[in-house]
């Protein structure tokens, strides 16, 4: 006889990394995902979902809430122990790591719902990592543009160039071992504070 | 900061009492001592427990119940957590809304935080909506493990409200809980500070009664070390802990009140103005946005060995865990309690300074009305006054009898 397909709450405020973890689970077979992306009621939908396996962020506030719920056991007909052994220290690091914590029923075996923390944990990675190079993407595309600026300024007051008022900031920047966008920086804020900005 | 012996990373959450760990690094006690001391702030209580048990953090700042908790094995994932020092005394409040303090005021209530006068008078608030056949009134607590659940329990036993069956009792992050107060969905909280005073500021509330008044020079926060860690670093943890014994001195002394509240309101800590930090530290506490009442020893950093692990204390928190059902009572548990508390590696570490220290781990909890010179080593001591509002005493030493009579009580 197959067992009964194991139904996993996952609960993270972040809707995109939420579905990020879904499609995940999906993927894997795991037909019985429910999101809950808001903690109001949360004790309602947990008796209602029922769940074998709860996922929260780290990041949540609520985690202190949500785990004197667990332990009081009204909401959540069995008891909820943290990550499906305490004895695999390597599992639960991995995942506090990657800001991922897992809350399962006791006395599912292992086996299945190891697959479940680790892909739990692996999706998360993933989407620091994304969001991470998202950042750095968006810083990169502001730091041109406040070099731009800055030439634009040392064009006008010095009558130079835009090769020549790039070289300018580059020495200025190698002089004082700051980066270049710091150097430009600075000297839009000051052209601004003294008022002759480009 | 390269030059460093020692590097400590510490979880803390947002509140006033972060203060001492803060005061550490921002005023050079760590580095003094040659410790590069990083400070994470966190989110939860679950994280900091979460993290100093994967070794994220060597030590942090902990609800003085939590490590004991965490040792019980009551908490999901704990590592073995070990308290050399606390964190000073005092610094909480029981906030209402203005709702609940006009039904309060309509029986009797008091302006002077007497616990008394407004325990009594929510017990008449209490059976009058039950007669009215209206829900139970709703406060919040930061964490189920906190000195913020048991001094509420207390006071509202002590009052005859059955904290389990009179009112409800939920668990809420601090910084959401005078938002919680303002939109109705919480009649009352107990939590540190600076969460009353906003709730005050922002005219969601009103202080009904402190911490200070139901349990004078009473625990809250404690410095929790990972036992692996703290067993391998001996050096390291002393160090830690001479440095934190630098920074509470600073933090008790007024004239840097001003320049801590500046601190403690950075976005890096509390991130809240400095305004809200400053009667906590003064005394002089805004009750609402038309009175304040000075209580003197409402957050104690460092006077009445403010910072040592009193055995007692963790005996009284172990005691509450039993009476609210938390924890079974038996000789092994109740040696894990007192063993959480380590005055031995308080009293190693600041010996060389010729600091004040107790010379007993555990006192009678609440024997004394009026300040009393001790028995101590290094500079003279003064303990007390201290006391429980309903004229209670915990002798460490009677825990059974004590844990007999709260059953008796009532409650748990």
């Amino acid at each position: 006889m197959a067992a009964k397909p194991l139904a996993v709450l996952v609960i993270d405020e972040n809707r995109i990394r939420a579905s990020i973890i879904e499609a995940g689970l999906r993927e894997a077979g795991h037909d019985e995902v429910t999101l809950v992306h808001d903690v109001a009621g949360i004790a309602r939908r947990i008796a209602e979902i029922n769940p074998d396996v709860i996922v929260i962020d780290l990041e949540n506030p609520n985690r202190d809430m949500l785990e004197n719920m667990f332990q009081l056991s009204r909401a959540v007909k069995r008891p909820i122990a943290m990550f499906v052994d305490r004895s695999d220290s390597a599992s639960i690091e991995a995942a506090v790591d990657a800001g991922v914590s897992a809350y399962v029923v006791d006395g599912l075996k292992r086996e299945r719902v190891k697959p479940i923390l680790d892909m739990a944990v692996s999706r998360f990675n993933a989407f620091s990592r994304l969001s991470r190079e998202l950042e750095e993407a968006r810083s990169e595309l502001e730091d041109r543009k406040v070099v731009d600026r800055a030439k634009g300024i040392l064009m006008k007051s010095r009558g130079v160039s835009e090769t020549e008022a790039y070289a300018l900031l580059r020495k200025a920047a190698m002089n004082q071992n700051r980066k270049l966008s710091e150097i430009a920086q600075s000297l839009v804020t000051a052209a601004g504070l003294l008022g002759d900005d480009a | 900061m390269t030059d460093a012996r020692f590097e400590i990373s510490a979880g803390f959450l947002p509140l006033l009492d972060s203060a001492l760990l803060v005061a550490a690094r921002e005023k050079g006690f760590a580095a003094a001592e040659g410790i590069a001391l990083t400070l994470v702030r966190e989110t939860s209580w679950a994280n900091i427990r979460d993290r100093l048990a994967v070794g994220h953090f060597q030590v942090a700042h902990m609800l003085a119940p939590m490590p004991i908790a965490c040792n019980l094995g009551l908490t999901p994932l704990a590592a073995t957590t070990v308290v050399p020092m606390a964190l000073g005394l005092g610094g909480n409040a029981i906030t209402v809304s203005n709702a609940l303090w006009r039904d309060m005021v309509g029986h009797g209530t008091s302006a002077d935080l007497s616990p008394r006068a407004a325990g009594d008078a929510l017990r008449g608030v209490v059976a009058d909506r039950v007669r009215a056949g209206a829900a139970p009134l709703r406060f919040a607590v930061v964490h189920p493990h906190s000195g913020h659940n048991y001094e509420l329990r207390y006071w509202l036993a002590a009052c005859g409200i059955d904290p389990d069956r009179d009112i409800e009792i939920v668990i809420l992050p601090p910084p959401l809980m005078a938002d919680a107060l303002g939109s109705g969905s919480l009649d009352g909280f107990c939590a540190g500070e600076p969460w009353n005073t906003a709730a005050v500021m922002l005219g969601h509330g009103r202080i009904a009664t402190v911490k200070a008044k139901i349990w004078r020079s009473s625990p809250e926060k404690v410095l929790g070390a990972d036992a692996r860690w703290a067993e391998a670093n001996s050096d390291a943890l002393a160090a830690l802990l001479r440095a934190i014994h630098h920074a509470a001195q600073w933090c008790a002394s007024p004239a840097n009140h001003a320049e801590l509240a500046g601190i403690m309101a950075a976005p890096a800590y509390v991130g809240r103005p400095a305004d809200w930090m400053l009667p906590a530290l003064s005394g002089q506490l805004r009750t609402s946005a038309d009175s304040s009442v000075e209580v003197d020893d409402f957050f104690m950093p460092q006077a009445r060995a403010a910072t040592f692990p009193w055995k007692s204390h963790a005996l009284w928190f172990y005691s509450q865990m039993v009476r609210w059902g938390q924890a079974g009572h038996s000789t092994e548990n109740a040696a894990i309690a007192r063993d959480t508390y380590r005055p031995d590696l308080y009293r190693a570490a600041l010996k060389p300074l010729g600091a004040a220290l107790p010379g007993a781990n555990a006192k009678v909890e609440g024997a004394l009305p009026t300040p009393t010179p001790v028995g101590s080593a290094g500079a003279s001591l003064v303990l007390g006054p201290d006391g429980f509002f309903d004229g209670g005493l915990f002798d460490p030493d009677d825990l059974d009898g004590y844990i007999a009579a709260q059953r008796m009580a009532g409650g748990g």
